[in-house]
């Protein structure tokens, strides 16, 4: 690859966003500046989708992740009380811990990355273009092989589930209520 | 499409690790559930790094791809819920301090 096709220009710089963004949002100590770098780097990796040209999970992730998630990060920490003000100590022995920690599982999985030599499928160039969301529906909603409905309605009742169980959990109890 | 598979890969390796090293630092709950989110992320990636790359004609990592984010999106709202009883009844949520489950 060449370095300077706009290709590479905007992966690099998703790239980069991504991982200043990440790197931000898992070390400051103002909580709500975390969850700043956290919508960026969902912003970013919807653009990595669209990059892929995969149009309707980067709208997914647009929509769930840095719509829904960040909205409901922001209003639990401004529901905390002093938590956005307060600055949280970590102990450095733990950052050795954690950095060493992270150290450790980068290069193994570098060295597996790149020992492994992954056998590209030709047609991935001609196949460029977007899905198609008449074939995202069929999959999702088929019952052939390579279709996905028993998942689908899983995770349907997943959902059920836990908008239940959070409403269950966050109210307040009776004796509170008085 | 002259990327080779592997940039995404180290791409999406750092990603993971940067929310494991944040995982293991980071002390209240909140900031807990946001390295959560940076890894479930990163594996997102790899999965549709992997169907765009190699098996361009069928649609599995993509669909696993929707299906990380909405199991991540109910994760997370119960996790919040949580996350807000326990502060209700304990005025904190520094995982140093939270020893009982029930006071």
């Amino acid at each position: 690859m060449e370095l300077f096709s706009a290709n590479s220009i905007i992966f690099f710089l998703l790239a980069t966003i991504i991982l200043v963004f990440g790197v931000i949002s898992v070390t400051t100590t103002k909580i709500l500046r975390a969850a700043t770098s956290l919508f960026f780097v969902l912003f970013a990796i919807a653009g990595l989708y669209l990059f892929l040209s995969y149009d309707f999970i980067a709208a997914v992730q647009l929509s769930v992740y840095a719509g829904g998630i960040v909205v409901l990060f922001v209003f639990a920490i401004l529901l905390v009380k002093n938590l956005g003000e307060e600055t949280e100590k970590v102990s450095c022995q733990k950052k050795l811990v954690g950095g060493i920690a992270a150290a450790a599982g980068v290069i193994v999985s570098l060295i597996t990355i790149f020992k492994y030599g992954f056998i590209i499928n030709e047609s991935a160039d001609a196949i460029a273009e977007t899905v198609k969301m008449q074939t995202v529906g069929e999959t999702l909603m088929g019952v052939d092989q390579y279709q996905y409905l028993l998942p689908f309605e899983a995770s349907s009742i997943l959902l059920l589930a836990c908008i239940i169980g959070s409403v269950v959990v966050a109210q307040k109890n009776k004796e509170e209520k008085r | 499409m002259n990327i080779p598979v592997e940039y995404f890969l180290v791409l999406s390796t750092l990603l993971f690790f940067i929310g494991v090293f944040g995982f293991i630092v980071r002390k209240n709950l909140i900031g807990i559930l946001m390295s959560v989110e940076l890894i479930l992320n990163a594996v997102n990636i790899n999965f549709v790094v992997f169907n765009r790359f190699l098996f361009p004609d069928k649609l599995e990592g993509y669909i696993y791809g929707l299906f990380v984010i909405v199991v991540a999106a109910a994760e997370t709202a119960v996790a919040i819920a949580i996350i807000i009883n326990v502060y209700r009844s304990m005025k904190n949520i520094d995982v140093n301090t939270i020893k009982e489950l029930k006071n």
